[in-house]
């Protein structure tokens, strides 16, 4: 979606866990070219929050503190599991990518952070909608 | 005549650079924007399109969510280059009591302490002409950029701490500059009141091996040339004459910046409900100043701002490294002229309504531009009044500026950071190739390296403001004062 200084991504997937494997892989589509980068590993983590709108926020910026943790380039994410706990959502994934390679990985723009700016959950007819910004 | 927009919405022209949305509704301040009409028509251009469609919020929203905050003093401030952020408008300052004040994530951003430093060589443009191709390749080479970049410094935890204490001088210790860099950076390159233990492990964990790298994005090192003077004085007290070469670097706190920022949006945002602050767009999550979880954050933050005046030393360092080495210079023959940040939140004191107040200052893609005679004021600096670096974009000018006391009486000691966008990365991509950017700017004599030739479409000069304008703006408000015109050699892009 256009944002003048950002960036920000509209997803509308069939389910709740399909909605954060989406949302996932436009953020990831900002960053490399995914189609350069092989599934040889995987890291598998878990995030809760209040919501589900925060828990997407969450997981999105997991993933980019992942990748900066582990040297990985990430193709995409396997949602696990979500379930209610602690007044709350956990949600449990799995990330698959290989070690960050620029010579074999190109690279577009860095991801900063996914914020809360315009932040927008809901389902409807059926469908997950989701929108997020992106600080670029 | 104010112009009308809706009936939330009217804009007021004070003088020909000062327009003024006055107080209404929840507001607990007007806004105040330094603009001329042009600019003005085009924030309202977009207010009114995303009334329309829908869509982000503009930054005139932004800007009257931030009057809305409790605390907040005199104005919500919109600088010249004011365009949509998140949460807080980019260009955005907003200066709260230390009673009833609030700090807020959106108000700093999540590149912390993203700023400009500035380095003077003794060459002159005709000395570096002939060699900007290997210069180019050697600074390209030299400076780690890009994602997944690493620098040359890795660090352990318990060195991560002491860094994020120190600030620069951490990194001069280790032999990365000069002793007397840290007389020419903000805040002596060590802001204090940083507290380590208020940053996670995993944001420390990920700035193991990122200090000393210059990111990618609107992040660059530019060797650009001295066009033009405005002010002889000030230029005498920073010692820059025409012609002359200079180095700029533009980046931050690279990924513990960001990782602070993300880890105090759950912070913020619980606190925002336990101290029932109402705030209009959730990325405006806060928490009041005086409570245990702002001082938490400010203290983090703080680390993020020592970080960034870290990383851009190590990054000097290197720049002086590579120059030297292509010039047949010495590197101490590179000095300073400042390090200043624009992403950033600072107690200060400032003289409200006759009286003297201690503030949190946000100053969110906003420069600080003190006056003469500040005591913060590097020594060298203090009777012209401080140097602001403000940024162009690749084939463009930047600017040196210094800031006035007419800009600490109407805004804080507050300043343009850069030209700002104009248009979406999206668009700018649409609109250009990045092939044909670094072919267009080569014919203007100016050499670009790059990580990413999308990167180099989205950062496209065409996409920013004219920053002629922009800088023209605070000069006749009379808040900035010009002092003297780049313009870029060489541009070096993650």
């Amino acid at each position: 979606m256009e944002h003048t200084a950002d960036m920000g991504i509209h997803v509308e997937a069939d389910s709740l866990p399909h909605t954060f494997e989406e949302s996932a892989e436009a953020m990831l589509n900002l960053m490399f070219e995914l189609e350069s980068i092989k599934e040889t590993g995987s890291v598998t983590f878990g995030i809760h929050a209040k919501d589900i709108p925060m828990l997407l926020v969450e997981v999105l910026n997991e993933i980019l503190s992942i990748q900066d943790r582990h040297g990985l380039a990430v193709k995409r994410l396997l949602t696990c599991e979500i379930k209610p706990r602690n007044k709350g959502y956990l949600f449990i994934g799995t990330l698959r990518g290989e070690p960050f390679d620029d010579s074999c990985h190109p690279v577009k723009t860095e991801v900063k952070a996914a914020t809360l700016s315009g932040l927008k959950y809901e389902e409807k007819e059926g469908k997950h909608i989701f929108e997020c910004v992106f600080d670029l | 005549m104010p112009l009308e927009v809706e009936s939330s919405l009217s804009i007021e022209k004070t003088t020909d650079y000062i327009w003024q949305i006055p107080r209404t509704g929840d507001m607990r301040v007007c806004c105040r924007i330094y603009a001329d009409s042009h600019t003005i028509e085009e924030l309202l251009k977009d207010y009114e399109e995303k009334v329309r469609t829908g869509g982000f919020t503009p930054a005139l929203r932004q800007l009257i969510n931030v009057a809305t905050l409790p605390g907040i003093v005199k104005a919500s401030f919109g600088m010249a280059d004011i365009h949509p952020g998140y949460g807080f408008p980019i260009g955005g300052v907003g200066a709260f009591n230390m009673d009833e004040g609030v700090i807020s994530v959106a108000g700093v951003g999540f590149d912390i302490n993203c700023g400009v430093r500035v380095l003077k060589t003794p060459l002159y443009r005709k000395d570096v002409e002939p060699l900007k191709e290997q210069l180019a390749n050697k600074l390209f080479r030299n400076i780690p950029c890009g994602i997944g970049s690493t620098g040359e410094i890795s660090l352990k935890e318990r060195e991560i701490d002491e860094l994020l204490v120190e600030g620069a001088s951490y990194v001069v210790k280790k032999g990365y500059g000069l002793e007397e860099d840290i007389l020419y950076t903000e805040e002596g390159g060590c802001i204090k009141d940083a507290d380590p233990t208020n940053v996670s492990h995993r944001a420390k964990e990920r700035q193991f091996r990122q200090v000393g790298t210059l990111g990618s994005g609107n992040h660059y090192l530019e060797v650009q040339w001295v066009e033009e003077i405005y002010d002889q004085e000030a230029a005498g007290a920073f010692g820059i004459e025409k012609e002359q070469v200079l180095i700029a670097i533009h980046c931050g706190s690279r990924a513990l910046g960001h990782q602070i920022g993300i880890d105090y949006l759950s912070t913020l945002e619980a606190a925002s409900k336990k101290y029932s602050i109402p705030i209009r767009d959730r990325e405006l999550v806060c928490a009041p100043i005086n409570s245990k979880e702002g001082w938490q954050y400010f203290t983090a933050v703080n680390c993020g701002i020592n970080c960034a005046f870290a990383n851009r030393q190590a990054i000097a360092h290197l720049a002086r490294l590579a120059f030297a080495g292509v010039t047949q210079t010495r590197p101490e023959q590179i000095s300073q002229l400042y390090d200043v940040g624009h992403n950033t939140c600072k107690i200060e004191t400032h003289n409200v309504d006759g009286s003297v107040k201690r503030l949190l200052v946000h100053r969110k893609g906003a420069t600080r531009a003190f006056g003469p005679d500040r005591e913060e004021v590097s020594q060298r600096y203090r009777a012209v009044g401080q140097p602001l670096l403000v940024g162009g974009s690749m084939g463009t000018a930047s600017y040196i500026l210094r800031g006035t006391q007419k800009g600490m009486e109407e805004c804080f000691g507050s300043a343009v950071h850069g030209a700002g966008r104009s248009l979406s990365r999206m668009q700018a991509k649409k609109q250009w190739r990045g092939s044909e950017i670094i072919k267009e700017l080569k014919e203007k004599g100016i050499v670009i390296r790059a990580k990413s030739k999308s990167g180099v479409a989205e950062e496209a000069p065409g996409a920013y403001k004219d920053v002629d304008m922009v800088v023209e703006i605070m000069h006749r408000a009379g808040v900035n004062h010009k002092v003297a015109r780049l313009r870029p050699l060489v541009c070096i892009k993650g």
